[in-house]
């Protein structure tokens, strides 16, 4: 079977990878559009704290005997921790600063934490398993389709959903919005806004570690794991709009079927394909497609 | 000689390197409606946001019940009972008329109902799954008011409550004070509307140059027009 001259399997097979990397573009960029939004600060720390999320699910596994669903749940917490520790130590007190200040820091701290890690284990990359429920794959007739890959693409969305859910629809996420306007006045309504900033940092960095683990079988675990990514990552974040929570989780997955599309029809602009839109959107909406200027 | 609710001595505040407030004595006791009246700039906005915690840094005395605020950081100065509606009402565009209004935390119990905010601003209600930013601004304004009603504050801080709205809304927002002054709130009201101020206040401070330069009960305001029209240069 053809599907404009391309045989399907071929098509599929790249449709579902470009989902796949769309899943971690939305995790990630999500994380830093709740982050951005809260704090002004763009953290650039992120891609290294995925890659923590991917080693502490190693560490727990071959140090600890945990395994796959225990660091799905735990390696988020852990480096959430860490995320918090950093965010109270140094990221506090760039508030008042310019944004650049911020970025510098989480640039360097990305690099200290990543070569700290390269030190550590190398960067040859450590094996982890597909837990032993998702292996195998689904025929779906047209394609094979792994197990793990559909779970990650489904539990990607789900978690989208689940923290866009907490923002919209709930008490905490009204004073999420509210303080994200305006938060001098929210903390005058009695609410700790220095607090809330500390455990945002903390979730954002939660769901970075979150999809880490979710990479982790896919991916070798390797200390640049996240600096490969956080680049395309940032693209998708200009493209969406900063500080969009829709926009960041539609442009992820939109922009990961994009690049998969055009490594079927055009494979050279793969790797360059989303900073040709970013360069698109930029000089047409400056915004980004959802943000508001 | 009962302590006032609130007594604020040689308040001084600063916005960085911008000197504002150069000793504001004012006291406020429990049931009174107050206002600070004065030309732009003289310093009433930021006598209300110094005590809310809210400039730069401050000096002097600001005591609440008993309890200094003067260093305190603005949730803990709420979380004492004082409510703050500021000049531009900062109604959150991503936030609904509902979620706005629930927004402020309950801080003490004995704070009005929503069910009584909405008998008290029936707009309110109709309006409620709108996004705060679309309502009029006289709406705007009943809202800002009205979600600091609910939280148990028994002081409140109004900044401008008349500013900018048509004649028939500002009767509305003062029927809403003295309503307020009913149920036992505590009022402390900056205005520009000398006309609207004496409609609903107690007694009248005098602001200039970041300082108290006069103060009137509402009853002596005819005797001393003369002097407050020099100070307010209408």
């Amino acid at each position: 079977m053809d599907l404009f001259g391309i045989p399907a399997p071929l098509l599929f097979g790249q449709l579902l990878l470009g989902l796949i990397n769309g899943a971690f573009y939305a995790l990630l960029s999500l994380g830093l559009a709740v982050i951005f939004g809260m704090l002004n600060v763009i953290n650039f720390t992120h891609g290294a704290q995925f890659m923590m999320g991917a080693f502490v699910a190693w560490m727990l596994l071959n140090w600890l005997g945990i395994g796959y669903w225990g660091a799905l749940i735990l390696a988020p917490i852990i480096v959430g921790i860490t995320g918090i520790i950093l965010e109270r130590l140094m990221i506090a007190k760039l508030y008042k600063l310019d944004h650049l200040y911020g970025l510098l820091l989480t640039f360097g701290l990305g690099l200290i934490i990543e070569g700290l890690f390269r030190n550590e284990f190398g960067s040859s990359g450590l094996p982890y398993r597909i837990p032993a429920e998702l292996t195998g794959a689904w025929d779906l007739g047209f394609m094979f389709m792994p197990v793990y890959r559909g779970w990650v693409v489904v539990v990607a969305f789900v978690m989208c959903l689940a923290t866009w859910l907490v923002i919209e629809k709930t008490k905490i996420g009204s004073y999420l919005r509210a303080a994200t306007e305006n938060p001098a006045l929210v903390q005058a309504f009695g609410i700790n806004v220095p607090r809330m900033m500390t455990l945002t940092y903390g979730a954002g960095v939660a769901l970075a570690a979150f999809a880490g683990v979710l990479a982790a079988p896919i991916y070798s675990v390797n200390p640049q794991m996240g600096s490969n990514l956080i680049i395309i990552v940032f693209a998708v974040v200009v493209i969406g709009g900063m500080g969009s929570i829709l926009g960041s989780v539609l442009t992820g997955f939109g922009l990961g079927v994009i690049e998969g599309l055009t490594k079927v029809f055009y494979p050279e602009a793969s790797s360059t394909v989303i900073f040709v839109v970013m360069a698109i959107v930029l000089l047409a909406r400056p915004a980004g497609l959802f943000g508001r200027s | 000689m009962v302590e006032p609710m609130l007594s604020v001595k040689g308040l001084e505040a600063w916005y960085g390197e911008s000197h504002v407030l150069h000793g504001v004595d004012i006291h406020i006791n429990q049931g009174e409606v107050v206002t600070l009246l004065g030309r732009n700039g003289a310093g009433k906005t930021s006598t209300l946001r110094a005590i809310m915690g809210l400039t730069g840094r401050r000096a002097g005395s600001i005591k609440f019940n008993g309890d200094e605020l003067v260093a305190a950081r603005s949730d803990l100065i709420a979380r004492k009972g004082i409510a703050y509606c500021p000049e531009e009402r900062g109604i959150f565009a991503s936030l609904d008329v509902t979620e706005n209004l629930l927004l402020p935390p309950q801080i003490a119990p004995g704070g009005m109902s929503v069910d009584e905010i909405y008998t008290l601003f029936p707009n309110l209600k109709e309006r409620a799954r709108s996004p705060g930013t679309k309502l009029s601004g006289g709406e705007q304004q009943m809202l800002a008011i009205g979600r600091i009603l609910r939280t148990g504050a028994k002081l409140l801080l109004l900044d401008e409550p008349s500013e900018g709205l048509a004649p028939v809304i500002v009767q509305q927002i003062g029927l809403t004070v003295r309503e307020l002054k009913k149920r036992g709130f505590t009022v402390l009201l900056v205005e520009q509307n000398f006309r609207f101020a004496q409609t609903v206040a107690d007694r009248h401070y005098v602001m200039d140059h970041g300082v108290v330069v006069d103060h009137v009960a509402n009853h002596e305001l005819a005797g001393a027009m003369d002097r407050l029209h020099q100070y307010l240069g209408v």
